[in-house]
Order: C-alpha cells, then sequence, then structure tokens
C-alpha cells in the first residue's frame, strides 16, 4: 500500500462530515462553532494534499488564508454569545428565534 | 512504509477527535478533543512537507482559539452539561443524522472512488512549485508576498474590523441601557396608539395589533 491523495481526501470527507453533523445536531453555540471549525480543517487537509499532489505552494497559501478567516470567525462569533448570553443566560441555538423582527 | 504508519496513527487521533468534539455533553471537553484533532492535522501536515503550516496550526489553533474557546466557557459558566437525549424540535435529530450520513457518503465516494487524482495545471512559475530547493518558510514567504500581497493586506483589514467588531460587541454597557433593550413595553411609543388603547378591557383591532405583542414579550421576559 502506498500513501496516495486519495487517504487524505477521504480522511477529509470522514471528518467535514463529522463537523457537519455535529454542526446539525448539537445546539450548544459554543460547540457548533467547534464543529465549524473541525469542517475547516478537514477543508485544510485537502488543500495541503492537492497542493503537494499538485506540487504547488497555492494550497498551503489558502490554507493559510483559510486560518485568519477560522481566527476571526471564531473572535466575532465569541463575541456574539458572549453577548447573547449577557443578556439571556444558558441560551441555545434554538432560543436565538427571538431574534425575529 | 513508516510514512503509511504516521499517517494512520495521526488519521486515528484525528477521527476520535472529531467524534469526542461532536459527542461531549460537557464543552470543556469537547475544546480538549478539539486540541487533539488540531493536534493530529499537525501531524498530517508534517507528513506532507508542510513544515511551516505543521507549526502555525499548533500555535494559531491549539494555543490561541481554543484557549479563546476555553475562556468564553469558563468566563459565561456553561460549562454545564447539555442533555443530549432531548429532542427539542421533533425529528431534527434523526434528519441532522440521514443529512451528515448523505454528506459522508457522498463525499467519500467522490474523493475515494471517482477522482482519479487532482485535477489542475502544472504550478505557474518555478517560484511556486514545491521541489524548487527553497526551504518551506522561504517558498511560502516569497509566493505570499508577491502573487498573494493583495490578498495578505485585506488579510489585516480582515484582523482589524474583528478586532474592532469583538470590542464593539462585547462592551459594557450602561445599565439604563440595557433596562431599555429588555423592556420593550416600557420604549414611550405616543404615535403607535390612541390614548387609552393600553386599557385591558379594549378590544384589539387592527394596529393595535402592536400592543399586544408589546404585552406578550414582556410576558416573556419576566417569566
Amino acid at each position: 500500500m502506498e500513501l496516495t491523495t486519495t487517504w487524505y481526501l477521504v480522511l477529509s470527507a470522514s471528518m467535514f462530515s463529522i463537523g457537519a453533523t455535529g454542526l446539525l445536531v448539537r445546539r450548544n453555540p459554543l460547540v457548533m462553532f467547534m464543529c465549524v471549525e473541525l469542517m475547516l480543517n478537514a477543508v485544510n487537509i485537502s488543500f495541503v494534499a492537492f497542493g503537494s499532489d499538485l506540487n504547488d505552494v497555492g494550497g498551503q497559501i489558502a490554507v493559510f488564508f483559510v486560518l485568519v478567516v477560522a481566527a476571526v470567525e471564531v473572535v466575532v462569533g465569541l463575541a456574539l454569545v458572549v453577548a447573547i448570553t449577557r443578556r439571556r443566560a444558558d441560551a441555545t441555538a434554538d432560543d436565538l428565534s427571538v431574534l425575529r423582527g | 512504509m513508516s510514512e503509511e504508519i504516521v499517517f494512520i496513527i495521526s488519521a486515528v487521533i484525528v477521527l476520535v477527535g472529531a467524534l469526542g468534539v461532536v459527542l461531549s455533553r460537557n464543552p470543556v471537553h469537547s475544546a480538549l478533543f478539539l486540541i487533539q484533532t488540531l493536534m493530529g492535522v499537525a501531524l498530517l501536515f508534517l507528513i506532507e512537507d508542510a513544515h511551516f503550516l505543521a507549526a502555525v496550526q499548533v500555535v494559531v489553533y491549539a494555543g490561541a482559539i481554543v484557549i479563546l474557546f476555553l475562556f468564553v466557557i469558563m468566563l459565561l459558566g456553561v460549562d454545564k452539561a447539555e442533555e443530549l437525549g432531548i429532542d427539542p424540535i421533533g425529528g431534527q435529530r434523526e434528519l441532522a443524522l440521514v443529512v451528515g450520513a448523505s454528506i459522508a457518503a457522498l463525499t467519500i465516494v467522490t474523493v475515494g472512488w471517482s477522482v482519479d487524482g487532482a485535477t489542475g495545471s502544472a504550478p505557474a512559475s518555478a517560484e511556486n512549485a514545491l521541489d524548487n530547493g527553497l526551504t518551506d518558510i522561504e517558498r511560502i514567504g516569497r509566493v505570499l508576498f508577491t502573487d498573494y500581497a493583495f490578498g495578505f493586506e485585506i488579510t489585516a483589514a480582515l484582523l482589524t474590523i474583528a478586532v474592532i467588531g469583538a470590542v464593539v460587541l462585547t462592551r459594557s454597557i450602561r445599565r439604563e441601557d440595557v433596562l431599555a433593550d429588555l423592556e420593550p413595553a416600557s420604549l414611550e411609543l405616543p404615535s403607535l396608539a390612541p390614548a387609552g388603547a393600553n386599557d385591558e378591557d379594549t378590544p384589539h383591532d387592527g394596529d393595535s395589533g402592536n400592543s399586544g405583542a408589546e404585552v406578550s414579550s414582556e410576558g416573556n421576559r419576566e417569566s
């Protein structure tokens, strides 16, 4: 058996699916953000795998930008969670229906 | 052969961590499992000769992002276990599992069997090639500050905006503002209803549905 790009892609697809399922199943906003991180990391794995398959550093550059966007997303998302929890303690994603106009 | 062994070990680490994130009842345990997964991903980057990204993965993700998660969990005191058994929206969990299994089946079949290697062209220039003799950091630095210089600048703007947004969202609010926000019925809205429309025995008609909504929302707040 030889380590090919397909191995990385299958691992990435499994990890992405676990993250997506978790995002749909869990109701704690913090855990939902962690599941988003899982999905982003799964995509990062396939970026690097494709990059080394094509002998191009562009895959690693893409991972770099994804990393920055993930950090930004976490900062703003956690600020939102803090702001919401300050008003309504013990909020879950279902309670955010109060956001309707 | 050693590469395959390292890959399998790190794949097990990654998948166990991912399942742990989803299945843990306690958010703190989820965050710790997330660290495990991110370390496994860093291992995978090392196998693929992306040494700089492996280091950044550990420093930025495990060192900053997960710690930020843990800070917020501890700050909010929401480290209570979530009851995974109850399903507040009927059938939502079953539907989610079906959708997740469909995503898994589709993506794994697509990348595992239907695609015969990556599509695309050869590297755009010798600078971009992975085997041009430069070190990893040098190669990324050269490409990042030439081809992707504009995107890099936009990244700086994005980070600044995020910091400002976080400060705006979490700044402490004066007490009276909080009260005004929490009790919309206490706001004076003289133009919406004629005098006496707020009396309890007045039948609701037409546009006085507004005041009814206010009353019910006030009831929600107090409960």
